[in-house]
């Protein structure tokens, strides 16, 4: 693989330093995929799609005509963070975590954060996120969003922040581990003696996280994966992840509770009971008693029996309240209020357009800035300065104005970018990096996560519904 | 195993079972077609009622011609029982169990499934028609022999055995029903070699030829047929085999109730009480009539038992 055209620029690249050199992490690897010539590379990159089909075969011929999803590009050179720094991201992680798993049992609760002026109550009213149904509830060892799913930016002077936090149902965690079996089968020289940390530990540890939090811990926990059928996008992992971890993969119409609040699964042996929901149901879908009536996808009397301790759900219902992006902006004082501590990932800067003064700046500079609505995920209704037309700022404009609360701006990022496969060579491409914090009797983070990459030259849009791919992303410890 | 899972194998075992049977149908008709003098022809309209049809047809005032009644059975949009729908549903019902079978089933099921809906579209030519259905008798049969040599034998097997016995034995009833029963015109003198035929024809839609002149030494007549494909034991398409597999897979199963059970014993004295001997015409058309009741009950019971509404 040639790198001599491959140009770095003003921007922070992962693997290649300013000077044209492999950072310290990615040397093995920038040498091996240098003394690969265009032969073996293609040869590679062929057992690469293959391995890709045998390892999603289930995904593609699956949705092969149906148009419900694709399978996503996958980019066969990794990305590298080194063990040493990935340490200090874990810790932040973690801290993170447990400030926001805090800070939404305290909202439903006494609402100290409010009392004490350190979170405005207005923002709460004009939340879509916050559940009215889970006032006054604690649910087991106080944690709400067990399965956390942040999203990393790395600035040009590679700075890594924290973009967004997801803590309603993350998902991509069976790309990460798909990934990784890829990369396995194809370089498996790679591998040998290499500190590549493993990732293939998951699947128990969420496991082990999702049997922690039931309700009759002496028993041999009775858990599910609750999907809402195999139409959704994500049905793939539902089911993937089921199978690892070895437990049902149910469906609402699978589920029923009964007056005394109990929860039990329909079998051709009759009723068995249920302790523990991994749900990937929304919300509002979950309950059409509590939520909306018209869902056929949800189970009716899930929230009684969670409310009345019989069964654990994850994430809880409600735990979304926390990563509104306007929220996000006072996740740093969130942390300082309830941990004493100063955040170890700092947040990307970001104006509030709920504020008078700041909204007025935001509109002056909208191109130059990234505007996000509060609750759209997948980069959906967003504004990318530098790329819009002035006749879509105007109308941004007119949106914020009439909806501040729904708005927040940031800088545009110069994201770091990552040697990638392209027509004709390998060429830098924006990445991201998506990895996932899991909440029980322990705090468990994987070893990197899901790294996505926007496969358009400049593009800085990595969601896969928006023709994002993604790479396997190596933590080596390179002090052995 | 979730109720929802045994009743999506159950209607795949259903589903494929008869397109499977769709498909011997259709080619062994247009065989006799060839085989009866022009006068005796007979004719597709039958296969119209053999599939329960009939009112859906006739209500959109076709001619029962060769191509219409194909074209009908193979792919018309208007009707939800033709092979393609048919061969879409066994693959929707395998979908979301799949997890449960050996994953060359679901690639079987898959390939199927792709492969009729390249074929089935406008008029398939008589040629291309016979050898599409010939395939697509052994590619279920594919499916069948990969369930039976990779696939533990545990509840999600014994699901998909369930409905494929059931739909088996309501297709023969509903064979006989047709074929005993309209097409032997009392008038004409001297039948007997097109009645052996349309009897041979009878046996062949279901592979029974062979193994009935095994079993039977003697020229084939229609009572021996009829003993032969309802009440044989080792015949594997008569009804009683279906029945016997089916108490044997029923007892089985979990639960108490066992009003399952009981439709198929209801089922096999109905079998064994009835005299068959030149049994023809409209009394063979009741058995029949009264046999397809008992075999619904029976997936009544089971849907019941096993995968009550939910």
């Amino acid at each position: 693989m040639d790198f001599s055209d491959y140009t770095v620029g003003e921007l922070h690249d992962e693997l290649i330093g300013k000077g044209g050199r492999p950072r310290a992490a990615a040397r093995a690897l920038w040498k091996y995929l240098k003394s690969l010539d265009a032969d073996e590379l293609s040869e590679r990159r062929s057992a690469c799609e293959v391995a890709a089909m045998v390892a999603g075969i289930t995904f593609r011929v699956y949705f092969e005509d149906t148009g419900v999803d694709r399978a996503m590009p996958f980019d066969l050179i990794p990305r590298v963070i080194a063990l040493r720094e990935w340490q200090q991201i874990e810790a932040g992680l973690k801290q993170r975590v447990r400030a926001l798993n805090l800070f939404i049992d305290d909202l439903y609760n006494d609402q100290r954060v409010i009392k004490d002026g350190v979170f405005p109550a207005e923002l709460l009213t004009g939340s879509a996120n916050f559940r009215e149904q889970c006032r006054g509830f604690s649910p087991p060892l106080g944690i709400w969003a067990h399965i956390c799913g942040s999203d990393l930016v790395r600035d040009a002077e590679g700075t890594m922040y924290v973009l967004e936090d997801n803590l309603r149902i993350p998902s991509g965690v069976s790309y990460m581990l798909e990934n990784r079996q890829v990369m396995k089968r194809v370089f498996p020289e790679l591998f040998e003696d290499s500190g590549i940390q493993p990732v293939d530990d998951y699947a128990s540890q969420l496991y082990d996280t999702l049997a922690s939090l039931s309700p009759r811990p002496a028993d041999y926990p009775s858990v599910v994966v609750l999907t809402p059928g195999m139409y959704n996008s994500a049905y793939f992992e539902h089911a993937y992840l089921a199978q690892q971890m070895g437990v049902q993969l149910v469906e609402g119409r699978d589920l029923v509770v009964d007056e005394n609040d109990e929860v039990y699964m329909r079998t051709i042996s009759g009723l068995e009971p249920v302790n523990v929901i991994y749900r990937r149901i929304d919300d509002d879908f979950l309950d059409p008693e509590a939520f909306r009536a018209d869902s056929l996808l949800g189970v009716p009397g899930l929230m009684r029996a969670w409310r009345s301790g019989k069964v654990a759900l994850a994430n809880a219902p409600g735990a979304g309240v926390a990563d509104d992006k306007v929220v996000y902006s006072w996740v740093p004082d969130i942390i300082r209020y309830y941990l004493g501590e100063e955040p170890l990932i700092k947040n990307v800067p970001t104006y509030r357009c709920e504020d008078p003064d700041q909204r007025a700046w935001v509109i002056e500079r909208l191109d130059e800035l990234v505007v996000k609505p509060a609750n759209e995920s997948g980069g959906y209704g967003m504004l990318i300065g530098p790329r819009s037309t002035k006749r879509e700022r105007k109308e941004f404009a007119k949106l914020i104005e009439a909806d501040p609360r729904n708005y927040i701006a940031q800088p545009t990022l110069a994201l770091s970018t990552c040697p990638t496969i392209v027509p004709g060579g390998v060429g830098p491409r924006h990445i991201d990096l998506r990895p996932f914090v899991l909440s029980g009797q322990d705090t468990y983070v994987t070893n990197g996560g899901l790294t996505r990459v926007a496969l358009k030259a400049g593009s800085l849009v990595v969601n896969s519904s928006q023709g994002g791919g993604s790479k396997d992303t190596w933590i080596v410890d390179t002090d052995r | 195993m979730l109720s929802r899972l045994a009743e999506n194998l159950y209607w795949h075992g259903r589903y494929l079972e008869r397109a499977e049977d769709l498909a011997r149908l259709i080619n062994v008709n247009a065989h006799l077609n060839l085989d009866l003098p022009s006068g005796l022809s007979a004719g597709w309209e039958p296969l119209v009622r053999i599939t329960g049809n009939a009112a859906r047809f006739k209500a959109e005032e076709r001619e029962a011609g060769e191509r219409q009644v194909v074209r009908f059975l193979l792919s018309d949009e208007a009707n939800s029982g033709s092979l393609k729908a048919t061969l879409e549903n066994a693959r929707e019902n395998l979908r979301s169990a799949r997890d449960l079978l050996p994953r060359e089933v679901w690639e079987q099921m898959n390939g199927l499934y792709i492969k009729g809906n390249e074929q089935l579209t406008g008029n398939l030519s008589k040629r291309r028609r016979h050898e599409f259905l010939r395939e697509l008798i052994l590619d279920c049969q594919q499916i069948a022999g990969t369930l039976l040599g990779c696939m533990s034998q545990d509840h999600a097997y014994d699901f998909i055995l369930i409905g494929r016995y059931l739909e088996r034995a309501d297709m023969t009833t509903r064979i006989l029903e047709v074929r005993g029963y309209d097409l032997l015109p009392d008038d004409i003198e001297n039948l007997s070699p097109y009645e052996s035929i349309q009897w041979m024809s009878v046996l062949k839609s279901l592979t029974g030829y062979q193994m009935y002149r095994r079993h039977v030494r003697l020229r084939v007549n229609g009572s021996d047929v009829l003993r032969f494909l309802l009440r044989n034991d080792q015949f594997p398409r008569s009804v009683m085999f279906c029945l016997r597999a089916l108490e044997a897979l029923i007892e089985g199963l979990p639960g108490e109730d066992d009003q399952a059970l009981r439709a198929i014993t209801r089922l096999q004295r109905t079998l064994n009480e009835t005299k068959l001997v030149g049994l023809r015409g409209e009394p063979l058309g009741k058995l029949m009539d009264k046999l397809q009741i008992e075999l619904a009950d029976t997936h009544e019971a089971v849907r019941q038992t096993w995968f009550p509404s939910l």
